[in-house]
């Protein structure tokens, strides 16, 4: 049984990445660090549900079997697909969003510590206004307080707000890129507002200009 | 007119020798691509050379299987290629959140059923479909919801794609269903391989010969690599080409080679506006699916504006 649910997964896993990649050609741009597989924290904008199958999609086999989505129990815990998609092909590090700010830090405290890559929206919330980030919220600070070691990296996932709005059913094919740049890390001493202005401002300096490219 | 049935002109056909002949000219690109490395190293504009003659040898195969399945074949290719063009269309448009049902009509219904039309070779409909209907319909659609932000320019640009990237594109694979005079079906996929032979071997031209005495540019501003010497001996050389390429055609030597230079300079004219828009949202190319060209619409640029004004002519003077 739990052999067949695992080939399910990955198969599931492939269908969700091939769709991905057939639908926004997503393309993978690893500006200030390689793909690699060591441990990270990958901090992204979140404007969309498909935000981190983008990420998942762009990575290596290897990096993927090692890098968990950070997202909320309430919305993947319900039993059936969602539950199934949640924990066993994405293995989602799930959150209690009712818990506290506090009880989801060592959540993922804990699985850096067990060697997990962890994919993380700071912003909290979907962004579905005209602002290009919203401020980011304390937990980035507390994690990467917590874990010195570990690569944080900044990933700006361009467009995809466009090919699947908040609230619509259907995506519209259009081009995404995910683009990776350089790891950051909190110094000792860094107040809690000048490491999320860095933090946010490391993801702002991806996005895409107006300019020539 | 089923081509499956009828496999007899894969063997007895100018196709099959015109395939070979872009073999040998492949063959020989590629054989002088990778002298040039042993010769200069592998520089820039070597390496993006050999880019461009790999990604050729793609171009045509995927071309020689589409023929193989003649209408179909050629349906299906094609209303792909409009996939991805238009996909990199509208990712450098400005629409909205508004615009999704119009993006939505426009790929799952407007592109599948301009294509419906060509392989059921309604030029009565194909050819008002979307100018008339599917223009209406986009400019209802946007509407519905209620945002007036940049209405003008989010519907123009909607437009554009679907003429530029569906519309213009379905002209095409629709000269095989020309009803010609000498009533061979084959002799449409002909017509298709002297349009794209020759377009296509016009932008090559004119890249050599820009590559090689290019110094005065045409419209710095659009397009700093297209330059005068370039555009004169590119599109000089691709109507000899055309002309040369008569006995595949319905046309007499001089009527070759005039259709030839009528796709060439309409090419030209592809490219160059297709390059004002990229200046204009910001980028260098459309994408980056076609490795060394850029995006399918770096590609089909120059097909696009010359495949209706070509059909439109042989329409006119060559069919029954």
């Amino acid at each position: 049984m739990a052999l067949i649910r695992a080939l399910a997964a990955q198969a599931t896993a492939r269908l969700i990445a091939g769709f991905a990649r057939l639908t926004t050609g997503v393309y993978g741009d690893w500006r200030g660090c390689q793909p690699a597989v060591n441990q990270r924290v990958y901090f992204a904008n979140h404007s969309s549900h498909g935000d981190f199958v983008l990420i998942w999609t762009v990575l290596s086999g290897a990096a993927r079997r090692q890098t968990r989505p950070v997202a909320a129990a309430d919305y993947w815990s319900r039993p059936g697909l969602r539950r199934f998609i949640g924990a066993h092909v994405f293995n989602a590090l799930l959150i209690d969003r009712q818990a506290g700010g506090g009880s989801a830090v060592a959540a993922m405290t804990d699985a850096l510590a067990r060697g997990d890559s962890l994919i993380i929206f700071p912003e909290g919330t979907r962004n579905t206004g005209d602002a290009p980030l919203l401020p980011l919220r304390s937990g980035i600070h507390h994690l990467a307080r917590a874990c010195p070691a570990v690569e944080f990296v900044p990933v700006w996932i361009d467009n995809i707000s466009r090919v699947m709005p908040k609230g619509e059913l259907l995506p519209v094919p259009l081009l995404c890129s995910v683009i990776f740049g350089e790891p950051i890390s909190v110094s000792p001493d860094e107040p809690r507002e000048a490491f999320l202005l860095r933090a946010s401002q490391a993801l702002l300096r991806l996005k895409p200009g107006e300019g020539p490219s | 007119m089923t081509y499956l049935a009828d496999r007899r002109w894969l063997l007895d056909h100018p196709t099959l020798l015109l395939f070979a002949g872009l073999g040998v000219v492949l063959l020989l690109a590629t054989a002088i691509g990778r002298t040039l490395v042993m010769i200069h190293g592998n520089t820039q504009t070597i390496d993006n050379l050999n880019q461009r003659i790999d990604a050729w040898w793609v171009m045509v195969a995927a071309m020689g299987i589409a023929f193989i399945f003649g209408l179909p074949g050629l349906v299906i290719l094609f209303a792909l290629l409009s996939f991805w063009a238009l996909r990199e269309f509208l990712t450098l448009t400005p629409t909205r959140h508004a615009d999704h049902s119009s993006l939505l009509l426009l790929f799952f219904v407007g592109l599948p059923v301009q294509y419906l039309l060509v392989w059921q070779q309604w030029y009565g409909l194909y050819s008002i479909f979307l100018p008339v209907y599917g223009f209406l319909v986009l400019a209802i659609a946007a509407t519905l919801r209620g945002d007036a932000e940049n209405f003008l320019q989010r519907v123009s640009f909607v437009q554009w794609g679907m003429m530029i990237c569906i519309y213009f594109l379905s002209h095409v694979p629709a000269l095989v269903t020309l009803p010609l005079a000498s009533g061979r079906p084959a002799d449409g996929l002909l017509l298709i391989a002297f349009l794209v032979i020759v377009v296509q071997g016009s932008d090559v031209l004119q890249y050599i010969f820009g590559k090689l005495l290019g110094r005065h540019p045409v419209s710095p501003r659009l397009s700093p690599s297209k330059t005068w010497e370039g555009l004169v001996g590119g599109i000089a050389s691709a109507t000899l080409l055309g002309a040369a390429l008569w006995w595949i055609t319905p046309f007499n030597v001089p009527v070759a080679a005039g259709m030839a230079f009528v796709i060439c300079v309409t090419g030209f004219f592809g490219g160059l506006v297709l390059s004002a828009i990229k200046r204009d949202r910001g980028v260098k190319d459309w994408g980056r699916m076609i490795r060394g060209h850029g995006g399918v619409l770096d590609r089909l640029d120059s097909v696009i504006f010359a495949a209706p004004v070509f059909l439109h002519l042989t329409r006119y003077w060559y069919t029954v």
